[in-house]
């Protein structure tokens, strides 16, 4: 859709203007940056905040669900940061090293130093130096094209971490990115971060948030991967118990070099609005790649999971699958677009949406769309919708599981299946206590198709 | 022991069950056979309780207590159990972790401490081994990937793992092949205890080869039609259901 002239601005996009006209001179970078984020603003300006008539935000009229733009979060302070450090200390540690990203901003202090073959800098001093070839991967220009919210953030970026894996290397535990919300007051946050991962190497990159209070804000976060050739990725982010109120706007980016893998996997159990979007290319040939997610959505939450897969190398093979769980008067979007492009022959693509829908007052909009531009290829895709199966559920109570334990041992397998083929046991065993701890409130709240009786 | 008297059930308004009456005493093995679409599965969800059949008329007493009020998981608690005729494929849940599950549940219901990891353990390895159950089976997920046969020996395992007092097999032999019938009945077999009454529902004489039946009763039109000894499955073999058929003259008047 063409970017369009949005006469009346709404309150939030007049925030989102001043606010940038006054954090330009002070966010980071030199000369090309500038321009990157004038050029990035200016996307944002023309087409304003996406409503449902930009196609790819059609369920998620984001221009009246964003009333009001909050103030930039400011630098984390020293209490803020002892508070951090006090909640980090409670959190086990895969031994990978944990980068720690504080109100958008990267904490060296608080974070580890990576196992060898790894190296991380702070976006920060990435644009700042200003090396071409990295700034070009971080504005990841031909991902998203035209996209308002990928924009805004490439504009507004404060800080995130530039990781960068040496060709070959191992690095056997997984690299954590910590996002911790310090602001006692609602704020917004705007990071981006950078994945290089070299030729043949093997890495694992886990997101996952904490922070007291103040989780009722505004983050604008991206996240890029560039995959070498041979390499094998995997990543998994927990987007996790933000407050009611919250806004989470989470862009990822990932270009598959030629024989890569890539292995991604994210679950939702977040109050507010989430949206996810995912710009996946296989721009070599032969490479695989998985995105899979899980969401378990109840009150009035808004879970949107968009999809945009570009095949252009040979004979690569992607599977997308995606679950939600929906309570009360919960939304979920998936949206799943699979272009393939004419010289991609021999791709194999298999998209899947799965949802279950526990509640009158609960919706799920689904929208596959396979673009086909080859004539060699075996792509399909499946969408189902509906309530938990009445078969299993009697074979459960026939053996003597009350309604409610049936019910729950369901959710968590539908919920946890996905999770199982994460592969690494720790990461594994942290989603599967998520979706246990979002079912144990779902009980203990009441919820469920009445008491023992049925 | 269980009773069932003068049960009348529908579906969608069509009467399925019309006037049944059955009583199976403890110790007891009763065969049930008859033509397709009589009812025979039918009572045995009736007694499971399953939910979208209407009980219109009639009562059903496991050990003496009416169990019609109560829902699926209080009847398992009471003493019921159904080997179903298609054990249900469940993804993502483990074999393990179900079994366990049900057996808590139910030892919870009825006031008893649940059992401790290695008491659980050695009992699910000795129903196992009688089953011939290999050990990897236990730890996929519950019934996904398994053959017919290895659905049903892993329903029979339940059954020795829950210790019914009225254990209904629903058409157990469908499905299997002779090596999987003879494992299937020996694990029944050594399950009949003096104190289980056992309802097996079948349209074939086979299974009573290896199952030998006290009582055989005949159900045709919603009701038992004919009782007798073990004798009568045979006499069915030769002659088939044709006599029992509704319209026949077998049928008795309405009352």
């Amino acid at each position: 859709m063409p970017a369009r002239i949005v006469s009346s601005r709404t309150d939030a996009e007049v925030a989102l203007a001043d606010a940038y006209g006054a954090a330009k001179t002070r966010l980071p970078g030199g000369e090309a940056v500038r321009h990157l984020r004038d050029d990035a603003f200016g996307i944002f300006a023309g087409a304003g905040l996406p409503h449902r008539r930009v196609e790819a935000w059609h369920y998620t009229d984001l221009r009246s669900l964003m009333r009001e733009a909050l103030p930039v979060a400011a630098r984390p302070n020293g209490s803020s940061l002892g508070a951090i450090n006090g909640e980090l200390a409670g959190r086990p540690s895969f031994g990978g090293g944990r980068l720690v990203v504080v109100d958008g901003t990267f904490v060296p202090s608080l974070s580890d130093a990576l196992p060898e073959g790894a190296g991380v800098r702070s976006l920060a001093d990435v644009l700042s130096e200003g090396r071409p070839e990295l700034i070009d991967l971080l504005a990841a220009r031909d991902f998203g094209e035209g996209d308002a919210v990928l924009a805004l953030n490439a504009a507004m970026m404060q800080d995130g971490v530039v990781i960068e894996i040496d060709p070959g290397a191992e690095i056997v535990e997984p690299i954590e990115i910590v996002y911790a919300t310090a602001s006692a007051q609602p704020a917004a946050s705007f990071f981006r971060s950078l994945v290089v991962v070299g030729d043949g190497a093997k890495v694992r990159i886990a997101e996952s948030s904490i922070g007291r209070g103040g989780r009722a804000g505004q983050t604008f976060g991206c996240l890029v991967f560039k995959v070498g050739d041979r390499a094998e990725v995997g990543h998994t982010a927990a987007i996790t118990r933000s407050e009611a109120g919250s806004l989470r706007l989470d862009s990822f980016v990932a270009d598959l070099g030629a024989r890569a893998q890539f292995d991604s996997f994210a679950l939702v159990d977040s109050e507010g609005l989430v949206r996810r979007q995912l710009f996946m290319r296989f721009s070599g040939d032969d490479a695989k790649a998985q995105l899979r997610g899980v969401s378990l959505c109840q009150g009035r939450e808004h879970v949107d999971t968009t999809l945009d897969v570009v095949h252009r190398g040979l004979g690569c093979e992607g599977r997308e699958h995606f679950r939600y769980i929906l309570d009360d008067a919960a939304t979920g979007v998936f949206q799943g677009r699979i272009r393939v492009e004419k010289q991609a022959q021999k791709t194999d693509g298999k998209m899947m949406s799965r949802a279950l829908v526990l509640s009158d007052e609960a919706s799920m909009h689904n929208k596959p769309e396979l673009e086909i531009f080859a004539d060699d290829v075996a792509c399909g895709h499946g969408a189902t919708v509906g309530s938990l199966n009445a078969d299993q559920l009697f074979y459960l109570r026939a053996r003597g599981l009350d309604k409610r334990s049936a019910e729950s041992l369901l959710l968590e397998a539908f919920a946890g299946e996905l999770a199982d083929e994460v592969g690494h046991e720790g990461l594994v065993a942290r989603f599967r206590a998520e979706i246990a701890h979002w079912l144990g409130e779902r009980t203990k709240a009441g919820k469920g198709s009445g008491g023992s009786k049925g | 022991m269980l009773e069932v008297r003068d049960l009348i059930v529908s579906i969608a308004g069509n009467t399925i069950l019309d006037g049944l009456n059955l009583t199976v005493r403890d110790g007891e093995v009763a065969a049930i056979m008859g033509p397709n679409g009589t009812g025979k599965s039918t009572l045995a969800y009736v007694i499971a309780g399953k939910e979208e059949y209407e009980v219109e008329g009639g009562e059903i007493l496991v050990d003496g207590e009416d169990i019609l009020a109560k829902s699926p998981d209080e009847r398992a608690a009471a003493g019921v159990f159904l080997a179903f005729q298609y054990p249900v494929e469940i993804p993502g849940v483990g074999t393990m972790t179900f079994l366990r599950a049900a057996l808590n549940a139910q030892r919870r219901a009825r006031g008893e401490d649940e059992l401790t990891t290695p008491a659980f353990m050695k009992r699910v390895n000795e129903a196992g081994a009688m089953l011939e159950i290999r050990k990897d089976f236990m730890k996929r997920a519950l019934n996904v990937g398994f053959s017919g046969g290895e659905k049903k020996r892993m329903d029979i395992l339940q059954m020795a793992l829950l210790e019914p007092s009225v254990a209904i097999l629903d058409e157990t032999d469908s499905g299997l092949d002779i090596d999987a019938i003879r494992i299937v009945s020996e694990g029944v077999n050594k399950l009949r205890s003096a104190k289980r009454s056992f309802v097996l529902i079948t349209h074939y004489q086979r299974l009573l080869n290896y199952i030998v039946p006290d009582t055989v009763h005949v159900m045709s039109g919603g009701r038992i039609v004919r009782t007798g000894g073990k004798e009568l499955a045979l006499e069915l073999e030769q002659s088939g259901y044709r006599d029992f058929a509704p319209h026949s003259a077998a049928q008795p008047a309405a009352e």
